[in-house]
């Protein structure tokens, strides 16, 4: 490597340069690649990631695609039942770990420097690290396709010994992609909370934080307790395909169960991981458009500690049939049921924003609005899902299908896309194309409902998932959600449309770009400036303390 | 000290405690492996059986009630062997000590090894079930062709809970590994470590070697 070093940010190093306020310290950054590959800048770097997030949620699209054009009709016609399975799990493991928590990481990089007024990440080159290990760690997994055997094709949650005795030959690579991005996680939350904890401006208590910087702060939590235990699961499957050992291998002694045990340890926080910086961005983006403070902060901050540690205590609720003897079954029930609580509270709180409020519908608010709508639905379905006995039925359906992607695409993605519209004035210093925006709203909306809704039909019915062939009385739905599916996808082409056209010009926005946005953010002069905050700003107790 | 180096002791100081807790976790998970085992072996749950001998208790017959005791015998891919049980179910009392042949036929010219997994269901029923002699509690070696026949010889506590009529056993056979048996000794260390345990386990009887006290004291 070479042995040039990015200029350093004088904040970090030096203690002297910085008292007249702003710093001019800062070198010509290097040109060309070697400025995004040395940059040690937050919003450099939030920006890498969200442009490798949409990169790789459009490669996990068109998994989701050949899947969905297999399924188009029943039958076999396009490609193979082997290359099908690699197509699903593929799918899962992109949209997951290269797509939904790298976004999330990104608007972290961008927004929670500029919401607690620090002038960059605590740990700006740990920073870079974590984001740069992320193209190296996909493009191995992308890679195992390529490779003789194919790609994973177990599913996303792998279940051993099918992931292990019965895997391709390319599984080594999957898992030290695996650990790659799982290390680049972990990094990424060790700097979320450094910042958080210790570099507010002054006067600022937690309980003045913004609410996506409070998700943030739990949600950095759980990726630091709960991604080693996937390591060190994936380490026991590593030892057990190539060491001889048998965690995994009844044969050895070991337990195929204990697997599934260990990875929704880890599994089940993680799908508070993708969700709960989500709620955070609906809780900036509703006050703001309803022009009114965020109706209960308080219990905000409580209930999505609650939900974080709520979901420590449900992970079998994913493994009711495995026979599981009846206290389990019922703990667990019991547990998952209560996590209704604190997200029922969300939901309050979020409608009761709106309650009075002046409501315009610009494209943030719509999204959000979608977000708080289609989640609920996911929600309950999921509610029905913790009903142990009816799970018995709904387990490996469509159902299941249908209920984590209403949590996961108008769920996480679309308080996403939320985030990246509200937040889009103040990165480009352009507002999107509100028309654009719009018409990407409205085709997102229906391709999501088309596509997933009848997916609780089939499942209910009796439909299996991760298999490429189907039952003649399931066709219509398929067939629905199928055009769905490519609506859907294609429709996403306006979202980066969008992008471009805002990064290139547009309405010029002013530091405040939105009426009632009321966080530190909407101070700094749009777009941001490279380095902002150098001198703490002074903060001010706004409405939800 | 100005701010920012508060700031900077405040990272680090957060930084070393992320850490800990990061590596604490990685341990933490990999700790689960034998306190899941211990958990299941107190609780009986997931069906694990002692993979020890036990001995017998004697105890009154409770001829009042019949269990009808179930077997199923599983092969598994890449071991060509059958196994059969002689019959598919008995009836036993609670407190009687009973016995059942199974069949190991290797379907293969050449000599190879296995071992039966044993799993029961209802999984409360775990702890209530006696083995006092398991071809389950070592790996089977055949010679090709070969056909053996063992005796499974089992005991069903008296404090069986009331509820349970009916008890399945299910084995399922499981290729073993033997490289070093056929093959020059370059193939593996860590295989040969496991074979001279596995002598050593073979030359004493297992009833002598592993009798289980604890499990009779507490009946």
């Amino acid at each position: 490597m070479s042995p040039k070093l990015p200029p350093q940010p004088p904040l970090q190093h030096s203690s002297t340069a910085v008292a007249d306020g702003q710093a001019h310290g800062h070198a010509a950054p290097p040109k060309g690649i070697l400025r995004w590959l040395l940059t040690t800048n937050h919003k450099e770097i939030g920006s890498l990631y969200l442009i490798f997030s949409l990169t790789m949620f459009f490669i996990g699209g068109i998994f989701a695609l050949v899947v969905r054009a297999e399924l188009f009709q029943p039958g076999l016609q396009l490609v193979e039942p082997e290359f099908f399975n690699q197509m699903t799990t593929m799918h899962g493991l992109i949209m997951v770990f290269a797509a939904v928590m790298p976004a999330f990481t990104g608007l972290a990089n961008w927004m929670i420097p500029l919401q607690v007024g620090a002038p960059d990440m605590a740990l700006p080159r740990l920073n870079n690290f974590s984001f740069w290990l992320l193209p190296v760690a996909f493009t191995l997994l992308l890679s195992t396709l390529f490779m003789p055997g194919g790609g994973p094709n177990f599913g996303w949650t792998f279940y051993a010994p099918l992931s292990t005795n019965y895997a391709p030959p390319s599984t080594t690579f999957f898992i030290l992609s695996l650990h790659l991005a799982g290390i680049s996680s972990i990094l990424g939350a060790i700097n979320i909370i450094a910042t958080i904890l210790n570099m507010r401006a002054p006067g600022m208590r937690l309980m003045d934080m913004p609410l996506f910087v409070w998700t943030w702060l739990i949600t950095a939590f759980l990726l630091i307790a709960v991604m080693p235990v996937l390591a060190a699961v994936i380490t026991m499957m590593l030892m057990d395909i190539n060491f001889g050992t048998s965690f995994f291998d009844a044969a050895g002694g070991g337990d195929p169960v204990l697997f599934q045990h260990l990875f929704w340890t880890f599994g089940h926080p993680e799908v508070y991981i993708m969700i709960l910086p989500a709620f955070g961005i609906v809780s900036a983006i509703i006050p703001t458009f309803a022009r009114k403070p965020l109706f209960g902060y308080a219990s905000m901050v409580y209930a999505t500690a609650a939900i974080a540690f709520l979901s420590f205590l449900v992970w079998a609720h994913h493994m009711f049939v495995v026979g599981m003897p009846l206290v389990a079954e019922l703990f667990f029930m019991y547990t998952t049921m209560l996590i209704a609580v604190p997200t029922g509270v969300k939901v309050f709180n979020w409608v009761t924003t709106l309650f009075r409020g002046s409501i315009s519908f610009e494209s943030p608010m719509l999204f959000a609005l979608a977000f708080v709508v289609l989640f609920t639905i996911g929600g309950f379905s999921g509610l029905m899902l913790a009903i142990a006995p009816a799970d018995f039925q709904y387990h490996d359906t469509y159902f299941v299908v249908a209920h984590f992607h209403y949590v996961l695409v108008p769920g996480a993605i679309f308080a996403i896309m939320a985030g990246v519209y509200y937040w889009l004035p103040k990165w480009t210093g352009h507002y999107p194309n509100e028309r654009l925006a719009q018409w990407h709203f409205w085709f997102s909306i229906i391709g999501v409902n088309l596509t997933f809704f009848p997916m609780h039909f089939a499942g209910l019915a009796g439909m299996p998932r991760r298999i490429p062939d189907y039952a003649l009385q399931f066709a219509d739905f398929n067939l629905l959600s199928s055009i769905g599916a490519f609506f859907f996808g294609t429709s996403q082409l306006l979202f980066v449309l969008g992008i471009i056209l805002c990064v290139r010009g547009g309405k010029k926005a002013p530091a405040k770009a939105w009426e009632g946005a009321e966080d530190l953010e909407w101070t700094v002069p749009s777009p941001a400036p490279l380095h902002t905050f150098e001198t703490p700003p002074v903060f001010h107790r706004t409405s939800h303390s | 000290m100005d701010s920012r180096e508060q700031n900077q002791v405040g990272v680090r100081r957060t930084v070393i405690r992320t850490l800990a807790v990061l590596v604490g976790m990685f341990a933490f998970a990999f700790a689960l492996v034998p306190l899941y085992d211990v958990f299941c072996q107190i609780t009986g749950i997931n069906g694990k059986v002692d993979a020890t001998a036990q001995s017998i208790v004697h105890e009154e017959v409770d001829e009042s009630r019949y269990v009808n005791v179930q077997f199923i015998t599983r092969g598994s891919a890449g071991l060509p062997w059958q196994m059969s049980v002689e019959m598919r179910q008995m009836s036993v009392h609670p407190g009687q000590t009973a016995e059942v042949d199974f069949t190991f036929t290797n379907n293969s010219p050449s000599e190879s090894w296995g071992r039966a997994v044993p799993s029961v269901s209802p999984s409360n029923a775990t702890r209530h079930l006696r083995k006092v002699s398991c071809f389950c509690f070592e790996e089977q070696r055949l010679q090709g062709d070969e056909r053996l026949t063992i005796p499974l010889v089992f005991q069903l506590a008296r404090d069986l809970p009331e509820e349970i009529n009916t008890i399945t056993l299910v084995y399922t056979l499981y290729p073993v590994d033997r490289a070093v048996q056929n093959a020059s000794t370059t193939n593996t260390r860590n295989a040969s470590q496991v074979n001279n345990l596995h002598y050593e386990l073979n030359n004493h009887p297992h009833y002598e070697l592993k009798n289980n006290k604890a499990a009779g004291e507490t009946i």
